[in-house]
């Protein structure tokens, strides 16, 4: 105890040392966020700044071993990180699919190679990765995908056409998954696979959403040719990985909603719809539906914190994740709605300076596809039925 | 600190659910209901609780308790949850000896504490005076009188004050109604001149009173903390019934829920099991959901009642208002869910709806607390 005290004391005066003041900022647009990789750029000096003297810390992602650039820190002093970061406000140095998804995944089934070769390259930042799962007619049906590898010497050979592949047109690699036995059954045919999206056959066409915004593409394969040695785990066995790696990604989804730290939501609203003497918002409702949600939302932190907790303590159920996924993506859906009714007509502007080029009603639509995006909430609810209450015939 | 139980805590909660679930299942406050039992609970039962030192769970060591902390109040209190089972637990072991180690002097915590650990004293705290839990509105007046006071009013839904040996009375003894300077707390003795019990069995076969002070007097000896200023203390006193509260909701939601999946795989209607209709199974999965996250806030509202009381307010209300929702949807859901039985007084379930109801309304329910969190983040 006393040496994570010393741990504590140690990661505060570094973070304040070391964190540049403008990177305590709440994040206000999509620049803030630094994804990495090839093209990588910054959008100022300080977020430089702050990245390198992260990774070299080895704290893009402190508790990966130190071997494949991470920081070595067991879960509790992992903790101890995050909450000494978001006690300044710091922002994540790093955000990347590499870091929340394929790195578990490649950490769990990869072999040594593969992991020595990728993992470093997600720490520093120099490669960005897309997800290549959803297709046109595997959505929520995931484990029906068509996109066909067939083996020619030591190489496959991949055809067929993903969909919703977040920055696939940003991204230098891709994991994907293939059916690799078409005659098997539809779960046992696929495997997980690993490729550079500068492959010959390799292209992407971003999708217009509701939000005037891109951040999904289709990714199109044409006789892409990669080495059978990119597979990751068993051939005909990827379906395992890429449930793990789900697992992953609903935890993530399940918390994006908490990078939206700033000024509580009851003063924001107060800036719209006015307050009375004591300071009490002059719409009654409104002031409800606030304090509901903050309610709420403080209790799913205790949740996260705590599921966090239990799979350190080996006590978590594997399929726990889905349940975040659900609440935590139907709770952030809530936070703009609220923001929207807040906001009234100030919040619909979609093109001035003044309301920076419509940020929140965009930000209000993007919501809408968390509770689709990596699994429904439909589909979280059912897994939630079958595999923790283990219900009949779910 | 994780959250979650530790070794210690863990075993705690295993002796406890040991004892309770052998020794008081719902059958056993079924019992008491049936009989028309004066006490409404078994004072047997409380022996045994004394002996196995969950009484003095809250009160140091130097006055004979184990001088635990509030996560584990909060785990004897979700096994009370569980089967309903009534108990003084509330009033004297959480309420009473926090008021009293919190608030006493040493010849007050001398006199009392060691009685409670051992089971002998039953106390009970009287702050409700209207329909809702408003403790700053105390009207019930305190006047000075010679070396002491004089106390005149009502109060009402005073938990397990039909049976208490000792009251811990919040009262007005300056300023007006709504203001937090001016309260000051009593120990009162129930046998006092001018002072009026009548038991009011309530909806969910628990005890508590309404209580009519006639100028009743006390001493100046019987002030628990500081005249005028018992605000802070009565406060501190009800964020740990409130944490208690809540985890009791939470072992309450828990069987409801485990009582419905049950009935889910068991009930067969249309020649399958109604567990395998979609409209149920995403309706079980939410109420689940919802329990483990309301399990998370609670917690954590209980340990920061042991370590960091200036977090500890907050936490509170966002887990007693949480509790309450999750605990008034698991109790309907359960219902609904169980059909034509669940109406029925043969079935438990009913039980729970009961108890949710009344925990609702124990030192404010989830608008209450609602609305404290939004007026203490200033909107």
């Amino acid at each position: 105890m006393a040496d994570l005290e010393k741990f504590r004391a140690e990661t505060r005066a570094w973070l304040e040392q070391n964190c540049p003041a403008e990177m305590r900022k709440p994040m206000t647009s999509d620049g803030d966020t630094f994804w990495g990789g090839r093209n990588a750029k910054f959008s100022s000096d300080a977020q430089r700044v702050w990245f390198e003297r992260m990774r070299d810390k080895g704290w893009t992602v402190p508790h990966w071993p130190k071997e494949y650039g991470g920081g070595g820190l067991d879960g509790e002093e992992a903790k101890i990180v995050r909450q000494e970061m978001a006690a300044i406000g710091a922002r994540q140095p790093l955000t990347s699919f590499g870091i929340s998804m394929l790195g578990p995944a490649l950490l769990k089934y990869g072999t040594e190679e593969q992991k020595r070769e990728h993992l470093p390259k997600i720490t520093a930042g120099l490669i960005r990765w897309c997800q290549g799962y959803s297709e046109p007619n595997a959505g929520s049906d995931l484990a029906s995908l068509q996109t066909r590898a067939v083996g020619d010497g030591d190489d496959y050979i991949i055809n067929g056409q993903k969909i919703w592949t977040s920055y696939a047109n940003y991204a230098d690699w891709i994991f994907c998954l293939v059916r690799t036995d078409p005659a098997a059954k539809k779960h046992d045919g696929i495997s997980f696979i690993l490729f550079d999206m500068t492959s010959k056959g390799v292209s992407t066409k971003p999708i217009l959403l509701i939000s005037g915004y891109s951040p999904f593409c289709e990714t199109f394969f044409d006789n892409v040719r990669v080495p059978k040695s990119h597979v990751v785990g068993t051939v005909n066995r990827g379906w395992d990985v890429a449930k793990y790696l789900l697992q992953h990604e609903r935890a993530m989804i399940s918390g994006m909603g908490e990078r939206g730290v700033g000024r509580p939501l009851g003063q924001i609203a107060a800036d719209s719809v006015g307050a009375d003497a004591q300071g009490k918002l002059d719409d009654a409702q409104l002031r409800s539906q606030i304090a509901n949600f903050e309610v709420d939302e403080a209790a799913l932190a205790a949740a996260a914190e705590r599921a966090v907790d239990l799979a350190k303590a080996g006590q978590s159920h594997p399929a726990f994740s889905s349940a975040m996924k659900y609440y935590g993506t139907e709770l952030n859906k809530r936070r703009y709605e609220i923001l929207m009714s807040a906001g009234g007509i100030d919040a619909l502007e979609w093109e001035s300076d003044r309301s920076r080029g419509g940020a929140r009603p965009r930000a209000w639509l993007r919501t809408k596809a968390n509770s689709i995006e990596g699994g429904t909430s439909e589909v979280m609810l059912g897994i939630v039925a079958k595999r923790i209450l283990d219900l009949p015939g779910a | 600190m994780a959250l979650v139980l530790t070794e210690e805590q863990s075993m705690l909660r295993d002796s406890a659910r040991g004892l309770i679930s052998d020794k008081a299942p719902v059958a056993h406050l079924r019992g008491l209901r049936d009989a028309k039992d004066t006490t409404g609970f078994s004072r047997e039962l409380w022996t045994t609780f004394a002996e196995m030192g969950f009484s003095g769970l809250l009160v140091p060591d130097q006055f004979g308790g184990s001088g635990l902390g509030c996560v584990e109040a909060g785990i004897v209190m979700e096994e009370i949850g569980r089967t309903l089972m009534p108990s003084p637990f509330l009033s004297t072991a959480v309420l009473a000896a926090s008021a009293l180690s919190r608030g006493g002097s040493e010849a007050q915590k001398a006199q009392h504490l060691p009685k409670i650990a051992d089971g002998s004293l039953l106390a009970a705290l009287a702050i409700d005076e209207g329909a809702k839990h408003r403790p700053l509105q105390t009207k019930l007046r305190a006047t000075r009188s010679g070396n002491g006071f004089k106390l005149s009013g009502d109060k009402a839904f005073v938990v397990d004050g039909h049976t208490a040996d000792l009251l811990i009375v919040a009262a007005r003894s300056a300023g007006s109604a709504g203001d937090k300077n001016g309260l000051t707390l009593f120990l009162v003795d129930p046998k006092a001149k001018g002072l009026a019990v009548e038991r009011t069995a309530m909806v969910d076969s628990h005890n508590a009173a309404r209580i009519v002070f006639d100028n009743v007097e006390v001493n100046a000896d019987s002030v628990l903390g500081e005249v005028d200023q018992g605000f802070g203390l009565l406060e501190g006193v009800l964020n740990i019934g409130r944490g208690a509260v809540a985890s009791e909701m939470v072992g309450l939601s828990d069987e409801v829920f485990g009582r419905t999946v049950t009935y889910l795989k068991e009930r067969k209607q249309f020649g399958k099991a109604i567990g395998e209709f979609q409209a149920l199974q995403h309706r079980a999965a939410q109420l689940y959901i919802d329990i483990e996250i309301t399990r998370a806030a609670v917690l954590k509202a209980l340990q920061a009642l042991d370590t960091d009381a200036e977090k500890a307010a907050t936490a509170v209300a966002v887990a007693k208002a949480r509790a309450g929702t999750t605990a008034t949807l698991a109790v309907q859901e359960g219902v609904q869910m169980h059909g034509g039985m669940g109406m029925t007084d043969q079935f438990d379930i009913g039980f729970f709806m009961k108890r949710a109801r009344v925990c609702q309304e124990l030192f404010g329910d989830s608008n209450f607390h609602t609305d404290q969190l939004a007026s203490g983040k200033g909107y």
